[in-house]
């Protein structure tokens, strides 16, 4: 099989002949004069764990209720495997939702809540009692199936909301952060247990979330999210590593942004940045001209600090500067570096080796990173 | 609720409305409205509309809102001569001004017994701050006239009070504590204290004792405290509570008709006299209006003043 | 504000002056003299009367009866009302719905009386008007006093039931539409159960409410159909009179039951939730 086969079979987005199995088209949704979701358009594939990552307000949810039928596009399409949603209420979407709140009927039981759905089908209580009992045994909750949810821990109350949403095997999961009632640990072991479930069933998952490590970890790709537009759609990697904007640079990990005026347009292009000079940046030819304002995103992690000077080289930046913080992680340091002309430059150090004398606050330091580190963004 | 009763309502409403052929929403909508409509708006149209008519010999007792002329035409018969009559007669004036004196004065001290109390339940631990707010609000559940009746037996010349009194030595004639506007303040802060407290605690019990220890350790004695933040917090409380006394005190008929002298005037009292007695409804109808007027008032002024401060 | 003996002394005369004239009332119930607080010695002799006394007991029925269709009515209106108001934002006449559910709350029970009163007398006579529909009217009595009391007892239902539906998390409503029920089902399924303690709540204040009623109730009545506080109040205008401190005592005693019991129950159901 031919490598760009196998893109094709697992990321069908790599692929212009794949068929999107969700599609938006459009989609504005404006409450009086807020514009919520402002002409989003997007197309998920078949079997992808899609994550809308976004800070409270961005109009991810919406975006996702409007999916579910809770509330009506201002304008748009939404096309679910080919069908127009348009009119179709909520209770007849081949959708459905696990809620933020898990919102488990709290006077039913467990076993309850999951035939819920399986019994407004139509199906005959031993079929639907049958399904559930199997959806309970894949969430591992086959000893609660009687309990009602205010016996059950957090954990437990999640799993029931996802096994509720999945029992109908519904052609689209909608999850609205579904992890974030869950403490630190338990979200990081629900996780895997998420993609586990979304991968034997096969089913394609949305999920909301303003959790960056949540949706790095789950996503298949991810949509960034802003002021009811999408800024970037694209791998985990992708977004970390090539951001298009400031915005989702900044958003996604830590990063030092340089502001400058391009000065030659021929690879490793090169940026005049006034008082720190000019440095050296990746980017293709022909992306910028000569003397447009650019900006250039510099991950902390891509720095290199030592205390003698580094051979010059081509390619590489230099830049001399002052310690004026130190935080040791354990795992990891984060230096704050004073440059020259006085701005913090962050810089994060891997504790790999176990070095005797490690640089400390007040030392004179070169900071230095290959062009090939810095993107560069023109918006 | 059995899964029978609710599929067997679901089914029902389901059928029924298909039936009909309306929409849901439009259904449910329609039937608080209709009723709230039918039972309460129209009442006090018509009550506006018999303000307007002369009292008659007939039945019902008034004048028709329009008759026909000789030649035939219409001809509506409405006056405001009721209201004139009304503000002409100082017994419908006193009445309506002793009312407000009577609910102005009653309103201060509920006030004052209700306010320690809810103080002191609001900073109580807590299984006594359950069981002394269950002590205040159980009275609410018996019989608001038997509760009054009470105080019959209480203030009567030989009442438990003057019977009391008179044992100990204190007094050597009874008191005249009946029929009297004393007898009506009481009744009415005895009946309404509840309301009184209980938005008073709701207030005070969200009160931060941290505030108070701020203050402490800034220098205020417990008084100053008092007066300069834990007061000051709780007037949505005093506002609320005041209203909720002051308004039924206003249109009261059971108090001052029991414990009330015959020279206690209060509108409510008025209207039932009016009505019942004298049968002359027109009268009676604008003695209502004007009445609602009476009571609308305040509560359009609290509800200004509120807005202005969710302006603020 | 004083800390030590000022805050305990008030709330216990605060007590005392709730507590004590009911107090009495109990206790000379069961005094043997018709002079009510002379004390002549024990006696049970009221309550034989009071048994025997036909009015009490036909109004107290006619009374149950009222309380009883009243508080139903009351909660199926005031519950769809609040639920209108709550689930339903925009629609006509939302505002008039606002005021009409809102109003009997603070209205004086003199005007609400006098003026369903009128209102019923005009349709009479409308009624009656016309050969057609003449005879339609029920007659003023029970029927008219249970509407009188709906209407004013739908308000108070309303207020509690709009705060559940709003403390209500909605997405369970979503919830149950995203699983395939309609709105009609979600309703009945999930809307109803959920609130349902506050719908007992309300049904409970209305039908003390309706039981309690004396002004609207004197004003829509008709012959033959007086309630309980009527009779006890024609009785009381002429002064104090010891049976009904008899009747008052055996009200007493319910509702402490009542609410004893309805404490228990609580208590039960809160423990069952934490276990």
């Amino acid at each position: 099989m031919s490598d760009s086969a196998l893109a094709a079979d697992t990321k069908p987005w790599r692929s212009a002949a794949a068929r999107p199995f969700i599609s938006i088209r459009n989609i504005t949704k404006r409450f009086d004069d807020v514009t919520a979701v402002d002409d989003v358009s997007l197309d998920i594939y078949q079997g992808e764990l899609f994550c809308l990552l976004g800070g409270s307000g961005c109009g991810k949810s919406t975006l996702l209720r409007m999916m579910a039928g809770f509330e009506t596009p201002t304008a748009g399409q939404i096309l679910i495997d080919g069908q127009d949603m348009a009119g179709v209420p909520a209770d007849k979407r081949p959708t459905n939702m696990m809620f933020q709140s898990y919102a488990l009927f709290p006077h039913m039981s467990v076993e309850k809540n999951v035939a819920y759905g399986l019994l407004r089908e139509g199906k005959s209580r031993a079929e639907a009692y049958g399904r559930v009992a199997e959806m309970l045994k894949l969430v591992k909750l086959e000893a609660q199936a009687r309990r009602k949810p205010h016996q059950l821990s957090g954990g437990q109350r999640q799993r029931v909301a996802l096994a509720r949403a999945l029992v109908k095997q519904p052609k689209l999961l909608l999850l609205d952060e579904p992890l974030g009632a869950l403490d630190k640990k338990l979200r990081e072991e629900t996780q895997f247990e998420l993609i586990r479930i979304q991968e034997t069933l096969g089913v394609t998952f949305i999920v909301v979330t303003h959790d960056q490590d949540e949706a790095m970890t789950l996503a298949t790709r991810i949509g960034v999210m802003n002021e009811g537009v999408i800024r970037q759609i694209g791998e985990p990697r992708e977004i970390y590593e090539s951001p298009n904007s400031r915005y989702v640079a900044d958003f996604i990990g830590s990063v030092n942004l340089f502001e400058g005026q391009v000065a030659d347009t021929a690879a490793p292009i090169a940026v005049e940045t006034g008082d720190l000079g000019v440095m050296q940046a990746q980017g293709s030819d022909g992306s910028v001209t000569a003397g447009q304002t650019v900006w250039l995103a510099l991950r902390p992690e891509r720095i290199a600090l030592s205390r003698a000077e580094p051979a010059a080289k081509p390619g590489l930046n230099v830049l001399p500067g002052v310690v004026e913080d130190v935080a040791y992680m354990g795992h990891m340091s984060h230096f704050r570096v004073r440059l020259a002309n006085g701005r913090m430059l962050r810089v994060t150090m891997s504790n790999r080796l176990h070095d005797e004398d490690p640089i400390t606050w007040d030392e004179a330091v070169f900071a230095s990173w290959a062009a090939s580190a810095m993107r560069v963004l023109v918006e | 609720m059995s899964a029978l009763t609710q599929n067997v309502l679901w089914r029902g409403t389901a059928r029924v409305m298909g039936l009909v052929g309306i929409r849901g929403r439009t259904l449910v909508i329609a039937v608080p409205m209709l009723w709230l409509l039918l039972f309460f708006l129209v009442p006090f149209v018509v009550l506006g509309r018999i303000s307007l008519a002369e009292p008659m010999i007939a039945r019902p007792p008034y004048s028709p809102l329009w008759e026909r002329g000789p030649d035939g035409s219409l001809q509506i018969i409405a006056s405001l001569e009721n209201y004139r009559f009304l503000l002409s007669d100082a017994l419908y004036r006193n009445a309506y001004l002793s009312s407000i004196r009577i609910a102005v004065v009653s309103t201060v001290f509920a006030l004052l017994i209700g306010y320690p109390i809810a103080y002191f339940i609001a900073r109580s631990p807590e299984p006594r701050r359950s069981v002394l707010l269950l002590m205040v609000i159980l009275p609410f559940w018996t019989s608001f006239l038997l509760r009054v009746y009470a105080w019959m037996g209480f203030l009567r010349r030989e009442g438990v009070i003057n019977n009391t009194l008179v044992g100990l030595g204190v007094i050597d004639e009874p008191l005249v504590l009946m029929q009297t506007d004393l007898a009506v303040y009481i009744g009415i802060v005895y009946t309404y204290l509840p309301f009184m407290i209980l938005p008073l605690y709701a207030n005070l019990v969200k009160l931060d004792s941290a505030l108070l220890e701020a203050a402490g350790d800034l220098g205020a004695s417990p008084m100053v405290t008092f007066f300069t933040v834990t007061l000051p917090l709780s007037l949505p409380g005093i506002v609320a509570g005041s209203m909720l006394v002051f308004i039924p005190a206003i249109g009261e008929y059971v108090i001052p008709a029991l414990l009330g002298g015959p020279d206690t005037l209060m509108i409510g009292r008025v209207l039932w006299d009016e009505f019942f007695s004298s049968r002359d409804w027109p009268v009676a109808s604008a003695v209502a209006i004007v009445m609602l007027f009476l009571v609308v008032a305040p509560i359009m002024w609290l509800q200004s003043v509120q807005n202005r401060r969710a302006l603020d | 504000m004083a800390r030590g003996w000022f805050l305990p002394l008030a709330v216990t005369l605060g007590l005392a002056f709730l507590y004590a004239p009911i107090l009495s009332l109990v206790v000379f119930s069961f005094n043997e003299s018709r002079l009510v607080t002379v004390w002549g010695g024990f006696s049970t002799r009221w309550y034989g009367e009071l048994l025997e006394d036909a009015q009490i007991l036909g109004s107290a029925w006619i009374s149950l009866k009222v309380a009883f269709f009243s508080a139903c009515l009351a909660t199926i209106i005031g519950t769809l009302g609040a639920f209108v108001l709550v689930r339903f934002h925009r629609f006509w006449g939302r505002m008039l719905l606002v005021a009409m559910l809102t109003a009997p709350l603070v209205m004086p029970e003199v005007i609400t009386g006098l003026s369903l009163l009128l209102m019923f007398v005009a349709s009479e006579t409308f009624l009656n008007s016309h050969p057609l529909t003449s005879g339609l009217f029920p007659g003023r009595g029970v029927v008219t006093i249970v509407i009188a009391h709906t209407t004013f007892c739908a308000a108070f239902v309303a207020v509690i039931a709009q705060s559940r539906l709003r403390d209500m998390d909605q997405s369970l409503e979503e919830a149950a539409r995203d699983l395939g029920a309609g709105p009609v089902r979600v309703f009945f399924d999930i809307t109803l159960p959920v609130i349902a303690p506050a719908l007992v709540s309300g049904w409970l204040l209305a039908f003390t409410l309706s039981l309690d009623d004396l002004v609207i109730a004197s004003f829509v009545s008709g012959p033959g159909a007086s309630t309980l506080p009527m009779v006890i109040f024609s009785k009381v205008r002429l002064g104090v009179s010891p049976d009904v401190n008899a009747l008052a005592t055996i009200m007493i005693a319910i509702v402490a039951v009542a609410v004893i019991a309805a404490g228990l129950l609580m208590r039960r159901s809160a423990r069952q939730r934490t276990s």
